[in-house]
């Protein structure tokens, strides 16, 4: 038990601080003390995510596994990923969605209460890049998620890093 | 050659991959003998896949791969073009099972008796319909209704059933899982997968090398590097043509780099799921600094797309070097600490010893292969030597050690991946170290009608790729294999003598591909 806490102190804290919103880089600090406001006062208490792999190799789950490492440490933001899409205002979704998905994505999307937003994530969940094109429609796939339902926000990338999802995930919640 | 004395011929496959023999079964009779033969050596099956010849003026073939102590023998046999038929393999090898459903709904060749249930095919195209044929066409336009799916039931008083997905509850991937229970006992688990499936071995169909590379590294994104060594090393076969030396040591770099990626987040998620959190946030942490340190080196955090057809892409320099021994040493030093901490946590040790077990003749049976094999006490791994066996290069010359361990419960799925990180970071400093010089990649030209198959031993088990080019020496047919085929009906028997809590833990110990078997 000691040696667990000595690590624990050891390790410290190394949450690192959210990503700029945009993609052009640095933006002023407070802006990023903002977003964290945003999130309190759209949401009023935290935000829900529920992941749905609509298809996806796993690539695209490693990176938003990452995203609750101690670095990203996206639970201690108050965003936190729940096992029902009945309990969560927003879906974050893999792809390409394949035809044996399609129907529990629907599903999914529809026991999700309103007002929900729908995240579409990597080129294959976005239908965009060379990788995208790759997994297109065929036989087996719809393709990009927003053949299937309606998403408000694209995170492009094979995989998208933690960063880019975090940008995402943010750039969702203040359109919603 | 020939093996045990089976009147079948097999030529040895050209080039510096692991030891394969192409042959030909003259007819049905011919392939069940030689299945009973391996299996009765205590041999395993290792693939099958169907090809569609009908354009090469032929009919179809199954193709099948066997795992010797030798190597593979990846043995052919054609069947007419009206009424394919082979006889059923299941009954020797029960492996074959879903993989004969798969190669059915796929290429439309059928196996006599046995379980006769679509795999691959869930309604979403009409069943008299196969997409893995040439003249299949755009798909015809069909209503994506659910279909109903024939478990077996289990009954008697109080049984009854738990149906789970195909979303779970957590962040994975899909899949339906079927349990049968008595109170919390689990009486039976069977599995229904196919929900991944994306058409991906029609997309190879007619592509080029390149695209064929970029596709193969998308078929399990936690093994990229598998793939692509195994897909490039069937493709150097069809061309025969040689990686040079440093391309070969870059790539077993890669792989190590990935085996140990994997079983960081792997043991951060064991201990995590028998309620350590500590255990999810340290490893974790390390998996972090891992990845980006990938990123630094070669570019790309998970490694995709580094080794190509013909050798690699990114090359590593001195100071980048000395940076990945230094690392490797930090990183030695981090797990045997954490190592300490779990072997010591009675309340982990609990939940790890006695749970999911899997015994060394099951897993013979169910030919598996890999990390869960190596944890019943099974010392199979591609990279090692054994008897009548020789490792490819750079394997051979680098001695390694395969981890084993007898227990055969998530306590020795546990152990294996820490010993097996250990390993794997020796033999990146060694790979680091003596690194051959030279250049990265060697030119290919397929040559048409040409075929090749790839086997790497990846962090999960024995990762094939099986390819043929047409006559314009452009990809006729990719089939990629994962472990997880072989690995999945294991991990229906581990849980059956355990409570339905113990599941998550049970299977995330194996950990297994839902996207690389459903293709």
């Amino acid at each position: 038990m000691i040696s667990l806490l000595k690590r624990i102190l050891r390790t410290g804290i190394l949450t690192e601080p959210l990503p700029a919103p945009a993609e052009q880089g640095a933006q002023p600090e407070p802006e990023l003390e903002r977003l964290h406001d945003d999130i309190l006062a759209i949401l009023g208490r935290a935000l829900t995510i529920r992941e749905v792999d609509a298809g996806s190799c796993n690539g695209c789950e490693l990176e938003i596994h990452a995203l609750n490492n101690p670095y990203y440490n996206l639970e201690g933001r108050g965003i936190k990923f729940v096992a029902s899409p009945r309990h969560a205002d927003m879906l974050l979704v893999t792809g390409p969605v394949t035809k044996n998905m399609e129907n529990a994505l629907r599903i999914a999307h529809d026991c999700t209460p309103d007002p929900k937003l729908v995240v579409a994530v990597g080129d294959c969940g976005c239908g965009c890049g060379e990788v995208g094109a790759l997994f297109g429609p065929n036989y087996a796939t719809c393709g990009a998620v927003e053949n299937v339902i309606p998403v408000d926000v694209r995170v492009p990338g094979c995989p998208p890093t933690p960063v880019a999802l975090m940008r995402g995930i943010l750039a969702a919640i203040r359109r919603g | 050659m020939r093996f045990h004395a089976e009147p079948i011929d097999f030529t040895p496959q050209p080039g510096r991959g692991a030891p394969v023999w192409t042959g030909r079964a003259a007819d049905g009779e011919d392939l069940q003998r030689f299945a009973i033969s391996v299996h009765r050596h205590g041999g395993r099956l290792a693939a099958l896949w169907g090809e569609d010849r009908r354009p090469q003026g032929a009919g179809f073939r199954l193709h099948c791969v066997f795992a010797l102590d030798e190597g593979h023998p990846w043995l052919v046999l054609d069947l007419p073009a009206e009424n394919p038929v082979y006889p059923d393999l299941a009954g020797i090898f029960p492996a074959a099972n879903r993989m004969q459903r798969a190669a059915r709904d796929m290429v439309g060749i059928g196996f006599d008796g046995g379980d006769q249930r679509p795999w691959l095919r869930h309604g979403a195209w009409p069943a008299d319909w196969y997409p893995l044929r040439h003249d299949a066409g755009p798909a015809p336009t069909h209503e994506n209704a659910p279909s109903d799916y024939d478990f077996v039931q289990v009954g008697g008083e109080g049984a009854h059933e738990i149906p789970v997905g195909p979303i779970h509850a957590g962040i994975i991937e899909p899949g339906h899982f079927r349990f049968s229970v008595i109170g919390e006992r689990v009486l039976r688990l069977e599995q229904r997968l196919g929900y991944q499936h994306k058409g991906v071995e029609r997309r190879f169909m007619g592509a080029d090398l390149a695209t064929g590379a970029r596709l193969v590294g998308r078929i399990s994104g936690d093994s990229t590097c598998a793939y692509a060594w195994a897909y490039a090393s069937a493709a150097e076969a069809a061309c025969g043509a040689e990686p040079p030396p440093r391309a070969l040591a870059l790539r077993a770099l890669l792989l190590e780099r990935e085996r140990i990626a994997n079983h960081l987040g792997d043991l951060g998620a064991l201990g995590n799921d028998a309620a350590l959190a500590f255990g999810l946030t340290q490893f974790m942490r390390l998996k972090e600094d891992w990845l980006r340190a990938n990123a630094e080196l070669f570019g790309h955090r998970y490694l995709m797309d580094r080794i190509v057809p013909g050798g690699v892409t990114h090359d590593l320099d001195a100071p980048a070097l000395s940076r990945l021994v230094g690392q490797c040493e930090r990183f030695g030093r981090e797990v045997k600490a954490l190592r300490r901490i779990y072997d010591e946590h009675a309340g982990l040790q609990d939940r790890f010893l006695t749970t999911g077990i899997i015994g060394a003749d099951l897993a013979r049976e169910l030919s598996l292969s890999g990390m869960a094999a190596r944890a019943c006490g099974i010392v199979l791994d591609g990279r090692a030597y054994r008897q009548d066996y020789t490792p490819p290069p750079p394997w051979a010359a680098l001695g390694v050690r395969p981890a084993t361990d007898e227990r055969g419960d998530v306590a020795a799925r546990v152990a294996v991946r820490f010993d097996e990180i250990f390993e794997s970071l020796r033999l990146l400093r060694e790979l680091a170290v003596g690194l051959p010089a030279g250049p990265l990649r060697a030119e290919l030209a397929p040559v048409p009608g040409g075929m090749g198959l790839g086997v790497v031993e990846g962090w999960r088990g024995e990762v094939i790729v099986g390819l043929n080019f047409d006559a314009a020496g452009r990809l006729a047919r990719v089939h990629p294999h994962d472990p997880s085929w072989q690995a999945w009906p294991a991990l229906e028997h581990a849980v059956l003598k355990d409570i339905v809590p113990d599941f998550p833990l049970i299977n995330k110990s194996f950990n297994l591909s839902y996207s690389g078997a459903d293709l």
